[in-house]
């Protein structure tokens, strides 16, 4: 049966982050921004939402079941907030999930618990690469079977937290299949790039890795000898980013369309106007409509089905709403929305990010 | 629980929906394009045998009640329309027993209304049922302006004035024993207050069609006008209270009347859906054939341009069906979904006429040829953008709704 409702857990869920959103990331955002840091409190605050650890079983640590779409909630009712400091509060999702769909049954054991057990802590995966055409079909990263193991060379781009990660997860090229291993901070052959300087999502901050004949043991590949199959968990960052681009999305409508009321001209509300009240109309139908793109990509992962097509299209559709909303909000708001008192424009800004920032969360 | 899952029962209909398009609307789509007004009876005559046979193509939702599982007749129906007009829409709408008056009886009709009207659908012969609101003098601003006049008589109504654009109303009126569901004004001075539907049935005295319409697309469908002089009609025909109320309280006036939209709006959006369905299928087959490969999961910086085209086609299509899809289960689920039912008819407007035009671009020469079916479902594709509300119109009623303004804030 069709159903477009969470379930109260879910709901429950959705409350949580909603009032995490509301209270600690927004009146933050701007700070966070302009400071370039998140402060170590606002992160470990939405980690204790729990919501990798709810994504995880028992036996490796956690305290649920694993659920793309309650993860999709969780991250667009976050990003309503601030993108930026739901990537923070997510980046060891891109450690923990690759691990958790596609690790043998020891890796799961020995490398979940570690990065779920207490506070927040800079696991994270380095999935981007820096070039104009990064496809994560084809990682320019590459992991070469050596003698006990594999020898990784590459670049890799959008790494946040890199300069203090305990470990990564780095994605790599095998005979031409993506796959994950797992690369301590301190291997010989890495070496971490300069604080990357962006467009947008500034708090976070991001780091290139270089590794350049970095030896590793076999056992580092997710998923051992054969490794994993790498399509589940391209599937499931591109859900997780797109659940993103929509609640930023949300959040600028929600800010421009109160303003449009408030801002008058010759006497009349904007939002009198055909030409903002359509704009309006139509921002609030792309995301009614890409939200459901995201939904149906995340229960197809939790239901087992092939989810890439879909994955696929949720991301494509949620950036270009993203970008299309954000837009949008910044033109309703005229010059005022050029304005750095006003979020809009770094919503903008980090909109034009959506369909890059896929590899830097997952659900 | 959120949940993309089809039900059983859906899954069964669509197959013998897509047997009644691939066998009994394709090889006739391009006849009936050319040959207007002719009338479709061997696909009416067997749509009507097998609904009467098993439900299939149903479109109201008379039959007995059951109390066990989720209602899907709303759901059933989104699917109904989408797959019957990919296999063609002027077919789709030629479809008896459940156009939109029988949609606004089902909507605010009492049981013996329903009865009264609606029994007639599953007798022996195939009867049609249409809806009629524009007027000459206006369209969009409907039903606000409405000048056709109900006049009460004794047990009787009299009405007067002139209908245009009327779906089907020829199979209605005069092709079969149908009706038509009239909007009249009991109160010209109450303006919307005062607007009712009517039902007039065929063969009722002063009500006839003067014009048959010939247009773009949807040629199977007839598009009719109809004068009304002195036609009276039974004082049970009226929808809804005959009081005119003060408008704050109309629920069962004109808001009840209104609600008719509610569940015709996405059944439009679904029935644009199977067109632009059917467009991305056949684009995609043709450019298979010419060794074309569509590559899913690029970024755009690797794509082609066809691609690009195809896969943003894909995406507007998935996204807006999912919503059709929704208002739907809102209205399975006796929930409100006046916003979403506007939402998914002018983004499937939108999505329908951006795809028929762009693969008719796309195929160039053969596009725009009549050897193929693309640029007879670009002609079919605008009618979705205009009637039951032009996307304008429908963005206008948004709009209202998300700013929370009266239509004399937001005009």
């Amino acid at each position: 049966m069709y159903s477009f409702e969470p379930s109260d857990e879910q709901r429950m869920l959705i409350d949580a982050v909603e009032r995490y959103a509301e209270s600690d990331l927004r009146p933050a955002a701007r700070a966070v921004e302009e400071d370039g840091e998140i402060p170590a409190a606002l992160i470990e605050k939405g980690w204790e939402l729990g919501i990798l650890q709810a994504s995880i079983p028992e036996e490796y640590g956690g305290f649920g079941d694993h659920s793309a779409v309650s993860g999709a909630l969780a991250a667009e009712a976050m990003a309503n907030g601030d993108l930026a400091c739901t990537l923070a509060v997510m980046a060891p999702s891109t450690f923990v999930v690759p691990i958790l769909l596609g690790g043998t049954e020891e890796q799961k054991k020995s490398l979940i618990p570690p990065v779920i057990d207490a506070e927040w802590k800079p696991f994270v995966g380095a999935y981007i690469e820096p070039d104009y055409d990064f496809y994560a079909g084809e990682m320019r990263t590459i992991a070469e079977k050596a003698k006990g193991g594999y020898t990784l060379n590459g670049r890799k781009a959008f790494v946040p937290y890199a300069d203090q990660a305990l470990s990564f997860l780095v994605f790599a090229a095998v005979d031409g299949k993506t796959q994950a291993f797992i690369v301590p901070s301190d291997a010989a052959g890495l070496t971490i790039g300069e604080r990357e300087r962006l467009l947008g999502i500034r708090a976070v901050p991001t780091f290139e890795l270089h590794l350049e004949n970095v030896k590793l043991t076999a056992d580092s590949r997710i998923g051992g000898e054969d490794g994993f199959d790498p399509n589940p968990v391209v599937a499931s960052t591109q859900v997780a980013i797109a659940a993103m681009g929509i609640g930023m999305s949300k959040a600028a409508l929600d800010y421009a369309l109160p303003y449009a009321k408030e801002r008058e001209v010759w006497g009349k509300p904007i939002a009198q106007k055909q030409s903002i009240a359509f704009m309006l109309a139509e921002m609030a139908m792309e995301i009614e409509s890409n939200r459901l793109l995201v939904w149906e990509a995340a229960w197809k992962l939790d239901v087992g089905e092939t989810a890439s097509q879909s994955a696929y299209l949720a991301l494509t559709g949620a950036a270009d709403t993203a970008m299309s909303v954000t837009d949008r909000a910044v033109q309703i708001l005229g010059g005022h929305g050029y304005i750095r008192e006003h979020p809009v424009e770094l919503w903008m800004r980090n909109g034009r990010g959506i369909p890059t920032f896929a590899g830097m969360a997952m659900v | 629980m959120i949940s993309f899952k089809k039900p059983e029962k859906i899954e069964q209909a669509i197959v013998l929906m897509e047997t009644i398009a691939e066998n009994m609307m394709r090889p006739v789509s391009r006849h009936f394009d050319e040959n207007e007004h002719e009338i479709p009876w061997d696909y009416i005559e067997f749509m009507h045998n097998s609904q009467k046979a098993m439900g299939a193509g149903s479109l109201t939702d008379a039959g007995p009640k059951k109390k066990e599982g989720p209602r899907l007749s709303f759901q059933r129906l989104a699917f109904t329309a989408e797959m019957l007009s990919w296999g063609d829409v002027g077919l789709w709408l030629c479809t008896p027993g459940g156009g939109l008056g029988a949609a606004a009886v089902n909507a605010t009709g009492t049981p013996e209304q329903k009865e009264r009207f609606l029994s007639r659908m599953s007798g022996d012969k195939p009867v049609f049922d249409a809806m009629a609101l524009t007027e000459p003098h206006a369209g969009s601003a409907m039903p606000a302006e409405v000048r056709t006049t109900a006049v009460r008589d004794g047990d009787e109504w009299i009405l007067n004035g002139e209908k245009i654009f009327v779906t089907a109303g020829n199979k209605a009126l005069v092709d079969t024993d149908g009706f038509v569901v009239i909007w009249a004004t009991i109160d010209p001075e109450a303006g919307r207050a005062g607007v009712r539907p009517f039902v007039v049935e065929a063969n009722t005295p002063g009500c006839t069609v003067c014009k048959m319409e010939h247009k773009l697309g949807i040629r199977a469908s007839d598009t009719v006008s109809i004068a009304l002089q002195d036609c009276r009609i039974p004082f049970d025909n009226i929808l809804g209270s005959a009081e005119v109320v003060d408008k704050e309280k109309t629920k069962k006036g004109f808001k009840g009347a209104m609600a008719t939209f509610d569940a015709t709006r996405p059944l439009v959006a679904a029935s644009a859906l199977g067109i632009a369905r059917a467009t991305l299928e056949l684009l995609k087959e043709m450019l298979e054939e010419q060794g074309v490969e569509i590559r899913y999961g690029l970024p755009r910086s690797r794509m082609t341009n066809l691609e690009r085209e195809i896969i943003d086609m894909e995406t507007m299509l998935r996204s807006t069906w999912l919503l059709t899809l929704k208002s739907m289960w809102l209205a399975d689920e006796r929930k409100g979904n006046t916003i979403e039912a506007s939402m998914c008819k002018v983004k499937a407007g939108d999505v329908v006429v951006k795809i028929t035009q762009r693969a008719v671009e796309l195929m160039g020469p053969v596009g725009y040829s009549r050897e193929h079916l693309l640029e007879k479902w670009f002609r079919d594709a605008k009618i979705n953008d205009l009637y039951e509300g032009t996307g304008q119109i429908n963005r206008l009623i948004v709009a209202r709704r998300i700013l929370d303004y009266s239509r004399h804030e937001l005009s």
